[in-house]
């Protein structure tokens, strides 16, 4: 390639029009959902942890599922709450549902019937699992569960008082509840849950995060936070070290094709730029 | 008063809920329920407040012809189409029962345009990165190879390409390492910052310091 010619190249590597970026996105998105391929996903000890604190988990144990996300945040957030729902059956967990946004609880609802499909097996409603809603108020509603969860959701997401529930037989408040589950995709969320619940009343708590919130939530991994599903890899993990493969796994061919594009659209940009300001810097000298 | 009622309410309120966070003990246990639940009863008001303001705005919008009018009628149409399916074609059933119209709304229409939405920003990301990610100078520079190391360690690639390498200089393990040492320890100071704001902001607003929250001069 002539001197002119090359520095013509690389100029234009650096104005790649973003109709292309976005046509190559497209593809390395679309094209693994057609493809059978079965990438091997190695898990982190963030993960293991939250397994490991479930598994330690007596059979039968309550759990309070708190769903606090939109269908925005569906394709990360979805499938762990599919996950869960399904090692819930497979434990006998008695699940208790509620949302801190008013979208969650709908989240949960349709979550369900995919985990009962791949379990083969049903939650008897009332009986091993429950929703019990949203409720506006924000980190105040987790507060005011610490005192009382019956007073605080005297009704159901169907509209029946919670007292007919034999799941909620027992239940005064987080004394009562053996692992927080918490999905989050912002405010109010994990951190919420962290700063009123863990700290406060003491409960165990493992969370699912977008893979942008993630981020925020780890500095409370140990002590505050018994593990932590970041994004699709995070929930790709989980599916695997549950034993329970769903979307999250399928999805990550996507995502690992994504990422690939997006990497060598970076380092396409940055040796662009080093061979024309080498170029310019000859010039002015 | 108009400005001393409020400011003694939120006063009481604010020192009462720092008591009984620490004295969990009557009366402030039952004092921090009734706030809580007042808190919880002026919150869903300002749903409906939220919504009329939503009305009132897009219809100002559609009266005096803005530039952006017809997205300001499309959200009346799709905030009322909604209400109304949920309040009056129910069928007899709870507007959030399986099955009903507004339950298929919010399957069918609802949830694919809000996770649409957000799956448009997979194609903004990539673009942005590739005209961001530049070793222009030496903080651009670690940036850059922070977000090369964790997005590559967060897909099965980074340790397919770095799997001959000993362990610790997995793309997996770098990547986690960036995100328990420098993230941890980046987060944790701007958290520390913050929590330092939010009390002196806390307190300016419960000795009534701070007045900005209740409007006027």
């Amino acid at each position: 390639m002539a001197g002119p010619n090359r520095a013509d190249f690389w100029n234009s590597m650096m104005k790649i029009d973003r109709r292309i970026i976005f046509l190559f996105i497209f593809v390395a998105i679309s094209v693994p959902m057609f493809l059978q391929i079965q990438l091997k996903i190695p898990t982190s000890p963030e993960v293991e942890s939250l397994v490991a604190t479930l598994d330690k988990l007596p059979d039968g144990a309550r759990v309070l599922v708190s769903l606090d996300y939109d269908p925005g945040s569906e394709p990360e957030l979805q499938p762990m709450a599919e996950t869960f729902f399904g090692y819930a059956l497979k434990r006998k967990f008695k699940v208790i549902v509620i949302g801190l946004w008013p979208q969650g609880p709908i989240q949960a609802e349709r979550a369900k019937p995919i985990a009962e499909t791949q379990a083969g097996r049903q939650f008897e409603y009332g009986i091993d699992y429950v929703n019990l809603g949203y409720q506006a108020g924000n980190e105040l509603v987790i507060q005011r569960m610490g005192s009382s969860i019956p007073q605080t959701f005297p009704v159901d997401y169907f509209g029946k008082p919670i007292t007919e529930f034999p799941i909620m037989q027992g239940v005064t408040n987080f004394s009562n509840i053996d692992y927080v589950f918490n999905l989050s995709a912002g405010y109010p969320g994990t951190v919420e849950w962290v700063l009123f619940a863990v700290d406060r009343f003491n409960i165990v708590l493992g969370a699912g995060n977008t893979a942008v919130q993630a981020p925020q939530v780890y500095p409370y991994l140990g002590k505050q936070l018994k593990g932590i599903l970041g994004g699709m890899k995070g929930g790709a993990e989980f599916e695997i070290l549950t034993g329970l493969p769903g979307r999250a796994v399928k999805y990550m061919t996507g995502q690992t094709f994504a990422h690939t594009i997006i990497v060598l659209f970076i380092i396409i940009a940055n040796i662009a730029y080093f061979t024309t300001r080498k170029k310019e810097q000859g010039g002015l000298s | 008063m108009k400005r001393e009622i409020p400011m003694i309410i939120a006063g009481t309120v604010g020192i009462v809920l720092i008591i009984q966070y620490f004295i969990p003990a009557e009366p402030f246990g039952t004092l921090n329920d009734v706030f809580s639940d007042w808190f919880s009863i002026i919150q869903a008001s300002a749903i409906w407040l939220g919504a009329l303001n939503l009305i009132k705005v897009s219809g100002d919008k559609i009266y005096r012809r803005h530039k952006d009018w017809p997205y300001a009628a499309i959200i009346i149409v799709s905030f009322l189409v909604m209400v109304i399916i949920g309040f009056f074609f129910s069928g007899g059933r709870r507007f959030l029962d399986p099955g009903t119209p507004f339950s298929q709304m919010y399957d069918y229409v609802y949830s694919p345009l809000t996770a649409m939405m957000f799956a448009l920003l997979a194609f903004f990301v990539a673009s942005a990165s590739y005209r961001a990610f530049r070793a222009r100078t030496r903080e651009a520079t670690v940036l850059l190879l922070a977000a090369f190391f964790v997005m590559l360690g967060r897909v099965p690639l980074g340790d397919m390409l770095t799997g001959w390498l000993p362990r610790w200089l997995h793309m997996s393990e770098v990547a986690s390492w960036i995100m328990n040492i420098p993230n941890i320890a980046g987060q944790r100071a701007i958290m520390i910052g913050i929590a330092l704001g939010t009390v002196s902001t806390s307190l300016r607003l419960i000795l009534g310091i701070e007045r900005s929250y209740l409007g006027g001069e």
